[in-house]
């Protein structure tokens, strides 16, 4: 949560766009705990947001697996929205993602940080895209 | 604390016969704490009658609460005295910009060719703040300036002063087009400004006919207001920022509706007009 038992509005407008798109959208806050994803997101996690629930940045590293495409374990802090968080860029990569529901996926990640001034990251977004084609 | 309304009426001031009971004068309002300080919530064009109110008294120091810089929220600022007075203390407080400063937006409107003088050149000489993330101190209030979902750079306020909250939020769409009912309160807009203030000043601009083609505009719902006023608590709602197109029979409607949606519970919903003054003791 954050300041006065509400979160940052670019966390609450970020999740009000997550909720009318149907891009896959996965959303943290400033220390990198979960706070949502969509339906779209739920496809390619294999987890329903309401199933998962609000996770910790490495309970959340740990629930969905990943390797990078030459098959490597990808560490947490190498994964887009963690370079996102701590370098306050964009980033992007492929990588292999293990679903909860025993899938493997080959997806490309986009992440971006969210500030609410120059100065102050309130959070995180990560954007899935199918290797394969889509979203 | 004490409150006084100047402006109510969203949008643009619209004076005329059908208005006389709310007023039409645009969004303004007048707050005075118990060490006697003056607070001013937005410069719509009320500001311009609060100003010639002031002559007398001639106020010293003078604290200017923008919630955002929307013409209905700022255009009564070159009518307004104290600015033009070299022995006021004058401050702005204003929603931050990532790319513009406060000053540099506000003279956007205070500068030629829209307003003959430059904000640079008024004798005041103000001092502009962005609202801090942090809670902060006007003589004895407290006060609290929160990002809140509006067009552009908008920010509520909550006035706190010897326990008694005044929150104002006069330009907000809490939701756009979902359901306030099924969100957690820490993902609601504004929640953090308008939690169990004694009184709630909101947008109320659309009825809920008018609501579906005007999603995204930025302002609330009759129906909206009321459930966000109840989910957060208030005990006290005012219907701000009226529609330049509800006249004051309309308003009479809207408000019948808010009082039918509010039910039973403690208190009612109540119309915002000019001259309305409240007692936050």
């Amino acid at each position: 949560m954050s300041q006065n038992g509400q979160y940052p509005l670019p966390l609450i407008m970020m999740r009000e766009l997550a909720d009318n798109v149907a891009t896959p959208l996965f959303l943290v806050d400033r220390d990198g705990v979960l706070v949502y994803y969509n339906e779209a997101a739920e496809v390619v996690l294999g987890l329903r947001w309401v199933e998962a629930g609000s996770l910790t940045a490495e309970e959340w590293s740990a629930r969905w697996a990943a390797e990078d495409v030459d098959g490597n374990p990808l560490p947490a802090d190498a994964r887009p929205i963690a370079v996102a968080m701590k370098e306050h860029r964009p980033s992007h990569r492929a990588m292999i993602l293990f679903g909860a529901d025993g899938a493997r996926r080959t997806i490309e990640v986009t992440a971006f940080p969210l500030l609410a001034r120059a100065d102050e990251v309130v959070g995180a977004v990560a954007i899935f895209w199918d290797s394969a084609g889509g979203t | 604390m004490r409150a006084r309304i100047w402006g109510c009426r969203g949008s643009l001031a619209s004076p005329g016969p059908d208005t006389v009971r709310a007023g039409g004068n645009t969004s303004c309002v007048e707050l005075r704490t118990e060490t006697g300080d003056l607070i001013i919530l937005d410069a719509g064009t009320g500001l311009r009658a609060l100003g010639l109110h002031l002559a007398d008294e001639a106020p010293r120091t003078v604290h200017l609460l923008l919630s955002h810089l929307h013409l209905d929220h700022l255009e009564g600022l070159g009518f307004f005295g104290p600015l033009f007075d070299p022995k006021v203390e004058f401050h702005f407080w204003g929603p931050p910009s990532p790319v513009t400063s406060l000053k540099d937006r506000i003279a956007r409107y205070l500068s030629p060719p829209l307003f003959p003088v430059n904000i640079s050149d008024v004798p005041s000489n103000p001092i502009f703040h962005d609202v801090p993330t942090e809670e902060f101190q006007i003589g004895s209030a407290r006060i609290l300036g929160a990002p809140v979902s509006h067009s552009g750079p908008t920010v509520g306020y909550r006035i706190s002063e010897n326990g008694r909250t005044l929150a104002y939020l006069p330009d907000h769409e809490p939701v756009r087009g979902g359901d306030l009912r099924e969100m957690s309160p820490g993902w609601i807009s504004g929640y953090a400004i308008a939690r169990d203030a004694d009184v709630l000043m909101h947008d109320s601009q659309y009825t809920e006919a008018e609501y579906p083609s005007r999603v995204g505009w930025g302002h609330s719902s009759i129906a909206h207001v009321v459930t966000y006023a109840q989910i957060t608590g208030v005990k006290s709602l005012l219907l701000f920022h009226h529609d330049p197109l509800h006249d004051d029979d309309a308003l009479d409607r809207k408000l019948v509706r808010a009082i039918e949606l509010w039910g039973d519970g403690d208190g009612s919903p109540a119309l915002a007009v000019e001259g309305m003054q409240l007692e936050l003791n």
